[in-house]
C-alpha cells in the first residue's frame, strides 16, 4: 500500500490600488503587472476599496495582464467601487475578472 | 514592450517634440513602437501641419509643419515619438490654393480631422451642449485594438436564414420603460439581448453609428417647443469612429470596447450585426457647410463637383462623396475591411447606394469599380452587402443594381406591392405572387436572396402608423408638413389618428399582422423595423429623422398593451424559423423535382389550383411543397398560406394532401388573440380538411404534417 500527497502551493500576486488610475498611472500599474508576471502567478488579486476611477488606459492594464500571464489567470477585484463596476460593465471586462467583496 | 530597432530612433526635433520620416500606408495614426505614425493623402495642398492637443484643451501643445522631404508622391507622413496615446488628440491644417471653381478650398486656419481617425473626441455625450467656440470640433483620436475577442468571428449565416431587425441604437432602450441602466446607449443594447432572442430575429440592422453631430441643423419644433436634432444620424463625421454619444462610456473614450462588447454579446445569441452605412455624403454639406475634414484636406478628392466647382447634390443634403474617385474607394474599402475586422461587422446595407454606381462626373456606371472592389474584396469576402438601390438624383435600380453575384437590395418594389394589396388596391395579385416568390421577375438570375423584403423602415410610417393615418402628419418637424413623402399605400381603417372605436382597432391590428404574416413567409429575406412587433407608433409623422423622443423610442410597456401583436410577431418569426421551406436559396421552379407529387410552389384561389390573377381579384393562396425545402435537400411540411384582402369572407378550396397527412391551423389573423396564432408544434387540427372560409382582410396559415 502506497501513500501519497500532491500538494501544490498556489502563486497569489496582490496589489492595493488607490486613487485614480489615469494614462499616467495605468504606467505604473503596467510596470507592476510586468514585474509580477515574471514570477507567473495563479492568481492577481487587485484591492480597490480606494480606487475612485479608472480610465481606459487602466483597463487595458487588465487585458494586458491576461495576455502576459496566460489565459489561466484568475483576476480578483475586491471591494470595487460602484463606478469601477460601471466601468467594467460597460465596456464587458466584467467576465473577465472575479468582482468580490473580499478575498479569502 | 519598447522596439529599439534602429528605424525608429527620432531625426528631427521640434519644440522638444522628437519625430521622424513615417510610413506612407496605412493612412491614418496607427501606434508604432514608442510613437505614432501620422500618414495622410492630400492631393492638391502644397504642405502640411500636424497639429497635436492634449485632451480637451483649448490650445495644441504642438504643430508640427511636415518636413518637405516626408512627402512621398501626395502622402505626407511621420513618426512622433514619446505621445500619451490615450490623451492625444490630433488633426492637421492643409496650406494650398482658395479657388472654388478649380475645386479648391483650402484654408489653413482650420485645424482638420483626420479622414482616417478611429476615433473622434468632441461629441463624446449625446446632447451635452458643445463649446462653439472651440478651434478643432470634432477631434481625431487614436483606438486600441486589443480588445479580447475570445473565439468571437463573424456568423455567417446564410443571408436567406436572416430575419434582421432594423434597430435604432438610442431609441431602443432610450424611453423610461426600457428599464435599463444607461438608457440609449450600446451598453444598454445588451441588457436586452434576451428579447431579441426571444422575438426570434437573427440579426439588427443598426442605424449610422458612424460619428455624427446631433447638433446639425438642430432648431426648436415649432409644435412642441422641444429641441430638434439629428436624430438618425444619415451625416457621417468620420466613416471609421463609431458614434461616441451612443456609448455610455463616450465621455471616457471607451466606445470602441462598448461597441466591440455588444458586438460580441450578440454574436454569443447567434445574432449577427449589420451596419447603416453612408458613404454618399459627408456632414460638411454644400458651399456654405462646415469644413470638419474632407472639404479642406482634398476637396476635389472627396466630392463630385459641377464644373463651376459646385457640389452635386445626388444625396439631397448637399454634397455628393466622389466614391469612383481612386482614393475615395479605397478609403471606402478600407473603412469596410476596418468594420469587419477589428469589429467582426457581418454585413452592411448602403444608404442611397445608387450613388456608388456614378462616376466622378455624376454620370450612372455600367460597371462601376466601387461596387465591384467591394463584391470581390477578400476581407469582405463573407459580409452581406445590401444597397438601397436609389438615390436622390433620380437613379432607381430595384432589380437593375450592379450586383456581381453580391449584392442584395431593399426590394422598394416589395414594400409597394404589400402596402397597395393589404388596402385592398386592386390589379396587385399578380405582383404579390412575384414578391412572395422573391421577386423572380426582379432577381431571375439573382435569386430570392438579392430581395431584402421590407413593408417599413425607419424612413416613412411605423407598421402600426400604415392603418391608422391616410396622411402623414409631419407638423412637429417645423416643416409646414412639406417634408417626407406623400405616396405610403396606407389606410386608416375608416379614423384618421387614435380612436376608442373597437371594430378599427381591431382591423388595425389585424392588418399589423396580416403584414407581419405575408413578409415572414415570403422568400427572400425580411427585415422588421424595431417596434413594429409592438404596434410602435409616430403618431402619423413619416419622417422622424429629427425626432428624439416618444415618437421614435421603443415604449417598452406595449408589449404588455399589445401583447397581441408580439405574440403574434414572435410566433410568426419563429415559424419562419422552423421552416426551412420559407428559406429557399434559390427561385422556385414550378414544378416538382424531387417526385413528391407537387410542385415546389403553386398557386391557389377559392378552388384549389385555381389563382384567379384579375384585376379585380384581391385574394390568392399559395401551397410550398415541404420535400422541395432548400432545393429538396431538407423535409418540412406543407405550407399553405390564404390571404384574402377582399372586403367580405371567402371560402378557400383547399388543395388535397398525400392520404397519410392532413391540414392543421397555425395562424388566422381574423381570430382574436390568443387563438390567432398556435405554437410551433401545437399546431390545431382542422375539423373541415377539405375547405376554409378566410374572413375579410385576414390571412391563414395552415400546415400540412
Amino acid at each position: 500500500m502506497s501513500f501519497t500527497i500532491l500538494a501544490e502551493a498556489k502563486k497569489i500576486a496582490k496589489i492595493t490600488l488607490t486613487g485614480e488610475i489615469d494614462s499616467l498611472s495605468a504606467r505604473e500599474f503596467q510596470k507592476e503587472i510586468e514585474k509580477m508576471a515574471a514570477e507567473s502567478p495563479d492568481e492577481l488579486v487587485l484591492f480597490v476599496e480606494n480606487l475612485t476611477f479608472i480610465s481606459s488606459a487602466g483597463l487595458r492594464v487588465l487585458i494586458f495582464a491576461k495576455q502576459k500571464m496566460g489565459s489561466g489567470l484568475a483576476i480578483y477585484i475586491v471591494k470595487p467601487q460602484e463606478s469601477v463596476i460601471e466601468t467594467l460593465e460597460k465596456t464587458g471586462l466584467q467576465h473577465s475578472v472575479n468582482i468580490v467583496d473580499q478575498y479569502l | 514592450m519598447t522596439d529599439n530597432r534602429i528605424d525608429y530612433y527620432p531625426t528631427h526635433e521640434h519644440e522638444g517634440i522628437k519625430f521622424r520620416r513615417g510610413h506612407t500606408l496605412p493612412f491614418g495614426a496607427t501606434m508604432v513602437a514608442n510613437g505614432v505614425n501620422f500618414s495622410i493623402y492630400s492631393s492638391a495642398s502644397t504642405s502640411c501641419t500636424l497639429v497635436l492637443f492634449e485632451r480637451g484643451e483649448a490650445e495644441p501643445f504642438a504643430e508640427i509643419p511636415f518636413p518637405d522631404e516626408f512627402r512621398i508622391g501626395n502622402v505626407y507622413s511621420m513618426i512622433v515619438f514619446e505621445l500619451n496615446y490615450e490623451r492625444l488628440e490630433y488633426g492637421y491644417r492643409m496650406d494650398g490654393p482658395y479657388n472654388p471653381a478649380a475645386g479648391l478650398r483650402f484654408n489653413k486656419s482650420l485645424i482638420l480631422s483626420d479622414p482616417y481617425a478611429k476615433v473622434i473626441g468632441g461629441r463624446d455625450t449625446w446632447l451635452n451642449k458643445p463649446n462653439w467656440d472651440n478651434v478643432y470640433q470634432y477631434r481625431s483620436r487614436l483606438a486600441f485594438e486589443d480588445f479580447d475577442w475570445e473565439h468571437d468571428h463573424p456568423l455567417e449565416t446564410p443571408i436567406e436564414d436572416l430575419v434582421i431587425y432594423e434597430m435604432h441604437v438610442r431609441g431602443f432602450t432610450k424611453h423610461e420603460s426600457s428599464g435599463v441602466k444607461n438608457p440609449g446607449t450600446f451598453s444598454a443594447i445588451r441588457s436586452k439581448v434576451a428579447y431579441l432572442k426571444e422575438l426570434g430575429i437573427n440579426c439588427v440592422e443598426l442605424l449610422p453609428i458612424y460619428e455624427f453631430d446631433e447638433w446639425e441643423n438642430s432648431r426648436e419644433s415649432p409644435t412642441t417647443g422641444e429641441v430638434l436634432v439629428n436624430y438618425w444620424g444619415y451625416s457621417t463625421v468620420n466613416f471609421f469612429a463609431p458614434k461616441a454619444g451612443y456609448a455610455a462610456t463616450g465621455k471616457f473614450g471607451m466606445q470602441v470596447d462598448e461597441v466591440k462588447t455588444l458586438i460580441k454579446e450578440l454574436h454569443k445569441s447567434g445574432i449577427e450585426v449589420m451596419l447603416d452605412v453612408v458613404f454618399n455624403h459627408t456632414a460638411e454639406g454644400d458651399h456654405r457647410g462646415p469644413t470638419i475634414s474632407f472639404r479642406g484636406i482634398d476637396n476635389k478628392t472627396y466630392y463630385m463637383l459641377t464644373p463651376e466647382g459646385y457640389y452635386f447634390n445626388f444625396s439631397g443634403t448637399g454634397n455628393t462623396l466622389n466614391c469612383n474617385n481612386p482614393v475615395v474607394r479605397n478609403m471606402v474599402l478600407d473603412c469596410l475591411r476596418y468594420w469587419a475586422s477589428e469589429y467582426h461587422i457581418d454585413g452592411f446595407r448602403f444608404d442611397l447606394a445608387a450613388i456608388l454606381g456614378r462616376a466622378q462626373d455624376g454620370r450612372p456606371l455600367s460597371n462601376p469599380p466601387l461596387l465591384e472592389s467591394l463584391a470581390f474584396d477578400p476581407i469582405l469576402a463573407k459580409c452581406k452587402l445590401i444597397a438601397e438601390a436609389w438615390d436622390a438624383g433620380g437613379l432607381y435600380q430595384v432589380g437593375s443594381f450592379p450586383a456581381y453575384g453580391r449584392w442584395a437590395e431593399w426590394n422598394g418594389k416589395y414594400r409597394d406591392s404589400v402596402r397597395k394589396f393589404l388596402k385592398s388596391d386592386p390589379g396587385e395579385v399578380g405582383g404579390m405572387i412575384q414578391r412572395v416568390m422573391g421577386s423572380p421577375d426582379l432577381y431571375s438570375l439573382r435569386g430570392p436572396t438579392a430581395s431584402i423584403n421590407f413593408i417599413t423602415c425607419h424612413d416613412g410610417f411605423s407598421l402600426y402608423d400604415m392603418f391608422a393615418y391616410n396622411e402623414k402628419h409631419n407638423e412637429a418637424n417645423g416643416e409646414n408638413n412639406n417634408d417626407g413623402a406623400n405616396d405610403n399605400n396606407s389606410w386608416n381603417c375608416g379614423w384618421e389618428g387614435e380612436t376608442s372605436d373597437p371594430a378599427i382597432n381591431f382591423l388595425r391590428h389585424k392588418q399589423v399582422k396580416n403584414a407581419l404574416a405575408i413578409l415572414l413567409v415570403s422568400q427572400g429575406v425580411p427585415m422588421v423595423l424595431m417596434g413594429d412587433e409592438v404596434g410602435r407608433t409616430q403618431k402619423g409623422n413619416n419622417n422622424t429623422y429629427c425626432q428624439d423622443n416618444d415618437l421614435n423610442w421603443f415604449d417598452w410597456t406595449q408589449q404588455e398593451t399589445n401583447a397581441d401583436l408580439y405574440n403574434f410577431a414572435r410566433g410568426m418569426i419563429n415559424f419562419r424559423r422552423v421552416h426551412p421551406v420559407l428559406r429557399s436559396p434559390t427561385h422556385f421552379q414550378y414544378w416538382d423535382y424531387v417526385g413528391s407529387g407537387y410542385p415546389d410552389i403553386s398557386f391557389h384561389g377559392t378552388k384549389a389550383w385555381n389563382c384567379d390573377r384579375s384585376a379585380s381579384s384581391r385574394s390568392f393562396a399559395f401551397l410550398l411543397c415541404g420535400d422541395h425545402a432548400k432545393q429538396g435537400i431538407v423535409k418540412d411540411d406543407m405550407v399553405y398560406v390564404a390571404m384574402n384582402m377582399y372586403w367580405g369572407g371567402l371560402h378557400f378550396e383547399l388543395p388535397a394532401l398525400p392520404p397519410e397527412k392532413k391540414w392543421y391551423l397555425f395562424a388566422n389573423t381574423d381570430m382574436p388573440s390568443p387563438v390567432d396564432i398556435y405554437e410551433n408544434g401545437q399546431e390545431s387540427l382542422l375539423a373541415n380538411q377539405s375547405d376554409f372560409l378566410v374572413g375579410s382582410r385576414s390571412v391563414v396559415i395552415l400546415i400540412g404534417k
